[in-house]
């Protein structure tokens, strides 16, 4: 899928194929989901009929009645290509996972826990609770949650991602995706979804549109439109007989050129299109969203819960200070802490060297030449070093350390470590614990040097995002196992608003019930079965890819990269539907304004006409000047039809948000989409009334 | 324009705008069940009354019952009046002996004042007795202004309540308003035009010899007390046919201050009202605010266009404004504004004839009724009315911050915007469907006393101020026949209940929601942005809806004037 990530918006693969889509959408089972344009087809339909009458019979001004049927019908699909042109892009993605659909060979175990006993059976034939084999080279034939071993799996057919990823039985990565393959070692594989309810299959009728159901705000929307409809049905009906009253008469091409230049027909023809764009917005940012209606909530989430790690912070500690104790050199201290860390492969031991090397210019070592053995770090013992000819150097969490070298010092002179020297440690452990750090003892010998500081690492650029995000409205809460000081400390750095500290799954599942009661909507990702309910709770739950089967299934959206600071994008995403439709919405209803000029005078010009004038007073409206009045209606409609064409781009790829405040960009919207909507018909339709005289066309 | 005409109208809305928080207070305690300086006086009758209905303070209604309770109550005053009118002369109180009312225009009548329009296809002095305009026409002045109160407030409670199922009690309400506001004010407004010469009697027509010594007849009656109500009501029945111009119903340029005020008085503070109840006194001057905008823009075009007059009239040698059909003592800037005011709100009362109106002076009057009067409007109708487009303009600006739309904390969602949807389409659809059919009718046609585009006004206006529950006649049409009787009488039924019902069920559906607090992304309504958003809604809502008929109608006329050409 990450190809498809380059393709444009308006690609000739995607486009030609629209054109028999729009054909094919004229299907007036498929016309009546959209109200507006089937209103559309229907008087477009009258008309074309009352054209073959006349041409029968005879009568009517033919040569425009014409164009006016072909524009009207232009109209109807336009609307249509649209809507295939935002289904084809989904297509193109759906195709490329269909390849990775094949048909497999599964390996079903016959008798549970032992591996040779198997037979083997099309994947398709697989149900629920099966468990299957699969070994190297296998494709996984369906979805499922590894119950032995450990493998590495190539996920590139979902995540776009080639790099393997490793997938083992029990804790958070024990989900396992069918379709995707198995490159080294083998799992038992317990069977979650039965064929054509797998992951793969809901992610290819999800980007296809297959399963898409109107959002409750589209809903809410085709109802203000359908009532403009309305409006414009008591307008224009009601004509014939004001101009009867008048002593003219108007024709029902003209009524039905008006009529469907004024009612929303450049809302209603584009506001699928949009609504399926926005969910492929996701799809190519690699986030799958469940249902139309996860998008839509994640434009209104007020409150934005945030793992700590890996989203505010870097996953690891750094050591960013050397704090000797009493009567030790910073020197001394930060070579007794490389030495210690010299054969340590974890990113906490070797940020310990690197800023040895950065601020003491301690140069690395080698292990071998200085004839040391490495202690490596063991849950017992909670603390790693190496031996160095009789000597030792030790580092490791301050409680465990001040029990080591107090065993060491009372088994070698007999008396303890003086009480002095061991509260200066502590105090020096427990400020940096204040401040959010991670003390880390050092001793040589049985001599306390002094501590390490490990802090966490605090994103670059994430207090932009936060204050960014509270321009938006939203308030980010920080989730930590840390204890309440550490987190206030990060929560402060990082500006979080809020911080869940020693957070456990209850009481996190709490705190999104305590905001959603204040009427508040919730954000927030988990990979973790054990953030399952935490997720089905809230609003916008994003679920890990590498997560568990749990997971997946109780969030309303999967992130493919697995990359939990995607909440933001995933939100802004969510606004620019909103805003997208709300703008197309304005503008549309604005241009009716223009409409109006150009069809009313043309209509009623004839009424009233003064002895000795051409024209009737109302002639006065015609403020754009257009030529005749058949000019000036066909266009009108021919603006009303092309407007939807010009603003597909526009839909599919969105109206960017911008976090400038509510006011501010409410502004900024209305008058782009609110004046622009009004000031572009005048130009457009007087622009196309001058190439329509022209050509002679009217 | 005259600088004097200016600062007769700058003082009435100064004036306007002071009483709107001292009045706005005092109904926010009234309907809050609050202590108020009347209490010690009223709350026993309140509690009697209460007692006598078999219903309590305590007990609160969802939508639905109070929906039910309101049409229930209606269609009784509906029967009375009917039946009151009917029997007239058989009732006491009728020294002028005055006989039944036939059926239609008993109809027609009766639908009038139930649903505070008081379309008149009567003349007061020739046709209604003492009684009937007493017990019948005055009850309803009273009451079908709590009515629209009471909806307003309901509808209000439902931006106010969070996860309620109640929008208050329709009987209380209905009671409070009565009760509380309207009686209190009426007497002291009652006593001010005693005071200023307007008649309050029982006795008879009197009749008087001119100067010439011919014999002329002059019409009395209790008048005071019903002026009181016709305006604080916006009601805008009078009592004599001449309604506003008559001297006897206004006397004085201080009797007509007094009137334009009351028309407005209620219907401004109830954006304060509104403010107080949702707890930001801010929400309800914003919309206070758009209905000034509106106000202001429509007071200028028709003050203009009357002061500017006729260029045909002037043709011929005579200057200055347009002052046909109006009063001497209160000029074309009194006139202008009394217009605006009257037809903004759904009063209807007139001190000059809107027919003579020049045909843009004319057609601010149609237009301010067109836009389903919410500029301050009738009393509660116009309150609830505006949150119909408050509701619409929400929702589609609201889109375009990036947040599915919300107001005052509340998600609009396909619900509100079903009714909302409904409540506005019903006023179009009898303005407009009614008059397309008058129009072609021949039998109604015959009623048009102008031809052309001036009587394509004086229907499309007869329908539009039914429509509107407005009430005032452009004049020009004879109305008071059977098909004018009856289809007036739906246009307004129309237009009063398919407005409350679905202002009722918005409520309803409100006051079940949580409220989402406020944020940052949230767009604010109380600023000028959402004052200059709502004004262009109703423009483009109204005038899109709107434009075909006034360009047949107002608009040409206006352009063939131009032209040299009348009608």
């Amino acid at each position: 899928m990450s190809q498809s990530k380059s393709a444009s918006i308006l690609d000739a693969r995607i486009l030609v194929p629209a054109i028999g889509g729009a054909f094919r959408k004229l299907d007036p089972r498929t016309l009546i989901r959209n109200p507006v344009m089937f209103v559309v087809a229907v008087v477009s339909l009258l008309t074309t009929l009352l054209f073959i009458r006349d041409l029968v019979i005879g009568g009517g001004d033919l040569g425009f009645t014409l164009q006016i049927i072909i524009w009207l019908w232009f109209t109807v699909l336009f609307a249509n290509f649209a809507e295939a042109v935002a289904e084809g892009r989904g297509k193109a993605q759906a195709d490329s996972l269909r390849k990775a659909r094949t048909e497999t060979q599964a390996k079903l175990l016959v008798n549970g826990g032992d591996r040779s006993k198997f037979k083997l059976v099309p994947g398709t034939s697989l149900k629920v609770g099966d468990v299957v084999l699969v070994e190297a080279g296998d494709i996984i034939p369906s979805d499922g949650e590894v119950i032995e071993g450990v493998a590495s799996v190539n996920e590139a057919a979902i995540t776009g991602e080639s790099a393997p990823v490793i997938r083992e039985s029990g804790g958070d990565r024990s989900a396992v995706t069918g379709g995707t393959q198995v490159l080294s070692d083998w799992i038992r594989v317990r069977i979650s979804a039965a064929s054509g309810h797998t992951f793969l299959d809901r992610m290819i009728s999800l980007v296809e549109g297959a399963e898409r159901q109107k959002t409750p705000n589209e809903i809410a929307l085709n109802i203000l439109l359908v009532g403009m409809t309305l409006i414009f049905v008591l307008a224009t009906a009601t004509i014939p007989s004001f101009a009867s009253y008048s002593g003219g008469y108007i024709s029902v091409t003209i009524l039905v050129a008006l009529f469907v230049t004024l009612i929303p027909t450049t809302i209603g023809a584009l506001l699928s299109a949009i609504g399926i764009a926005g969910m492929d917005r996701l799809v190519r940012f690699n986030v799958l969203a469940m249902s139309g209606r996860a998008v839509e909530a994640a434009g209104d989430v007020d409150t934005l819960l945030l793992d700590k790690t890996g989203t505010i912070t870097l996953g690891n500690r750094q050591a960013t200070e050397f704090r000797p104790a009493k009567g030790v050199t910073e020197q001394e201290l930060a070579d007794a802490a490389q030495l210690a860390s010299l054969a340590d492969e974890t990113p906490e031991g070797r940020s310990i060297v690197v800023l040895a090397k950065e601020k003491y210019g301690i140069r690395a070592r080698d292990m071998a030449t200085l004839h040391a053995t490495f202690v490596p770090f063991t849950a017992q013992t909670r603390m790693s070093g190496v031996d160095i000819e009789g000597s030792s150097v030790r580092k490791g969490a301050v409680d465990a350390l001040l029990a080591h070298v107090n065993r060491a010092t009372v088994a070698a002179h007999g008396t303890r470590p003086t009480s002095d020297s061991i509260r200066d440690l502590q105090a020096i452990a427990d400020e940096m614990a204040k401040a959010g750090g991670t003390p880390l003892a050092v001793e040589r010998d049985g001599r306390l040097l002094g501590v390490v500081h490990l802090k966490d690492i605090v994103k670059g650029g994430i207090r932009e995002r936060f204050a960014e995000l509270r321009k938006m409205g939203i308030r980010t809460v920080m989730i930590t196992g840390d204890n309440p000081l550490t987190a206030a400390a990060i929560a402060a750095e990082a500006g979080v608003d809020d911080f869940l500290a020693q957070a456990t799954p209850e009481n996190k599942l709490s705190l999104i019930r305590e905001e959603q009661a204040k009427g508040k909507l919730v954000a927030m990702c988990g990979d973790g079965t054990n953030d399952a309910p935490a997720l089905a709770q809230a609003d916008v739950g994003v679920a890990m890819n590498t997560g568990t089967v749990a997971a997946r299934e109780a969030g309303n959206m999967v992130d493919l990269d697995s990359d939990p600071t995607k909440l933001i994008e995933i939100v802004e995403i969510g606004k620019a539907l909103l805003m997208t439709r709300g703008s197309l919405t304005t503008f549309s209803i604005a241009n009716d304004v223009a409409k109006y000029f150009a069809i009313i005078p043309a209509m009623f010009a004839v009424f009233y006409v003064a002895p000795g004038q051409a024209a009737g007073p109302l002639q006065a409206l015609n403020i754009m000047h257009l030529a005749t009045p058949q000019s000036a209606i066909l266009s009108a409609i021919i603006f009303n039809a092309l407007i939807i064409i010009a603003l597909i781009p526009l839909s599919l790829r969105g109206v960017k948000y911008r976090a400038i405040g509510a006011g501010a960009l409410l502004s900024r919207n209305l008058l782009v989409y609110g004046l622009g909507g009004i000031i572009v018909p005048f130009v457009g339709i007087k622009a196309i009334d001058l190439i329509v005289t022209a050509l002679g066309l009217a | 324009m005259t600088i004097n005409g200016w600062i007769q109208i700058l003082v009435y809305c100064s004036i306007l705008l002071l009483l709107v928080k001292p009045l706005g207070g005092y109904m926010y305690r009234v309907f809050s069940g609050d202590r108020t300086l009347l209490s010690p006086l009223l709350a026993p009758v309140e509690r009697g009354l209460y007692r006598l209905a078999g219903t309590s303070e305590k007990e609160e209604q969802h939508w639905a019952v109070y929906a039910t309770g309101m049409l229930l109550f209606n269609l009784a005053g509906f029967l009375v009046l009917y039946a009151l009118q009917r029997l007239q002369g058989a009732l006491p109180y009728n020294p002028a002996g005055m006989s039944a009312v036939e059926p239609g225009l008993a109809f027609n009548t009766a639908v009038s004042f139930v649903t505070n329009t008081n379309w008149q296809n009567y003349g007061g002095e020739s046709t209604m007795s003492y009684l009937v305009q007493m017990a019948g026409l005055t009850v309803q002045n009273f009451v079908s202004a709590a009515t629209g109160i009471a909806i307003a407030i309901a509808l209000i409670r439902g931006f106010a309540r969070a996860s309620g199922k109640s929008i208050g009690n329709f009987w209380v309400d209905l009671t409070r308003c009565t009760l509380y506001v309207l009686l209190p004010l009426c007497i002291v407004l009652t006593l001010a035009y005693v005071w200023l010469g307007i008649p309050q009697t029982f006795g008879p027509y009197v009749d008087a010899t001119t100067l010439e010594g011919a014999k002329q007849t002059i019409a009395l009656g209790p008048v005071a007390s019903q002026i009181a109500i016709k305006m604080l009501g916006t009601n805008g029945g009078g009592f004599f046919n001449a309604n506003a111009a008559h001297p006897f119903e206004n006397p004085d340029a201080i009797s007509n201050l007094i009137q334009m005020l009351s028309i407005f008085a209620l219907g401004a503070a109830l954006t304060n009202v509104f403010g107080c109840m949702v707890g930001n006194q801010r929400q309800g001057w914003a919309i206070l605010a758009s209905m000034g905008v509106l106000f202001l823009v429509g007071v200028t075009v028709c003050y203009w266009a009357e002061a500017a007059g006729n260029p045909l009239v002037h043709a011929l040698g005579i200057d200055g404004g347009n002052m046909e059909g109006k009063e001497t003592r209160f000029g074309i800037a009194l006139s202008a504004l009394f217009a605006v005011i009257t037809t903004a709100a759904s009063c209807g009362a007139v001190n000059a004839m809107h027919d003579s109106f020049t045909a843009l002076g004319g057609m601010i009057p149609l237009i301010n009724m067109q836009l389903g009067e919410v500029i301050v409007g009738g009393v509660g109708a116009g309150f609830y009315g505006i949150l119909m487009f408050v509701v619409i303009a929400v929702f589609v600006a609201g889109l375009m911050v990036g947040r599915t739309p919300e107001y005052l904390g509340k998600k609009i969602e396909a619900k509100e915007v079903k009714m909302a949807m409904l409540a506005i389409l019903s006023l179009p659809l009898a303005m407009l469907i009614f008059t397309a059919i008058a129009v072609v009718l021949p039998g109604a046609v015959a009623s048009i006393a102008n031809g052309g585009p001036h009587g394509f006004s004086e229907v499309l206006y007869a329908y539009t101020s039914a429509a509107a529950n407005n009430g005032s006649a452009f004049g020009g049409l004879s109305g008071n026949t059977p098909w004018y009787n009856i289809t007036l009488g739906l246009g307004m039924l129309m237009g009063r209940f398919l407005v409350i019902i679905p202002a009722l069920a918005i409520a309803g559906s409100l006051a079940a929601k949580k409220t989402v607090p406020a944020s940052a992304g949230t767009f604010p309504t109380d600023g000028t942005l959402f004052v200059g958003l709502l004004v262009g809604v109703i423009i483009i809502v109204g005038g899109l809806t709107f434009f075909p008929s006034l360009a047949v109608g107002p608009i040409v006329e206006h352009l063939a004037m131009i032209h040299g050409q009348t009608f």
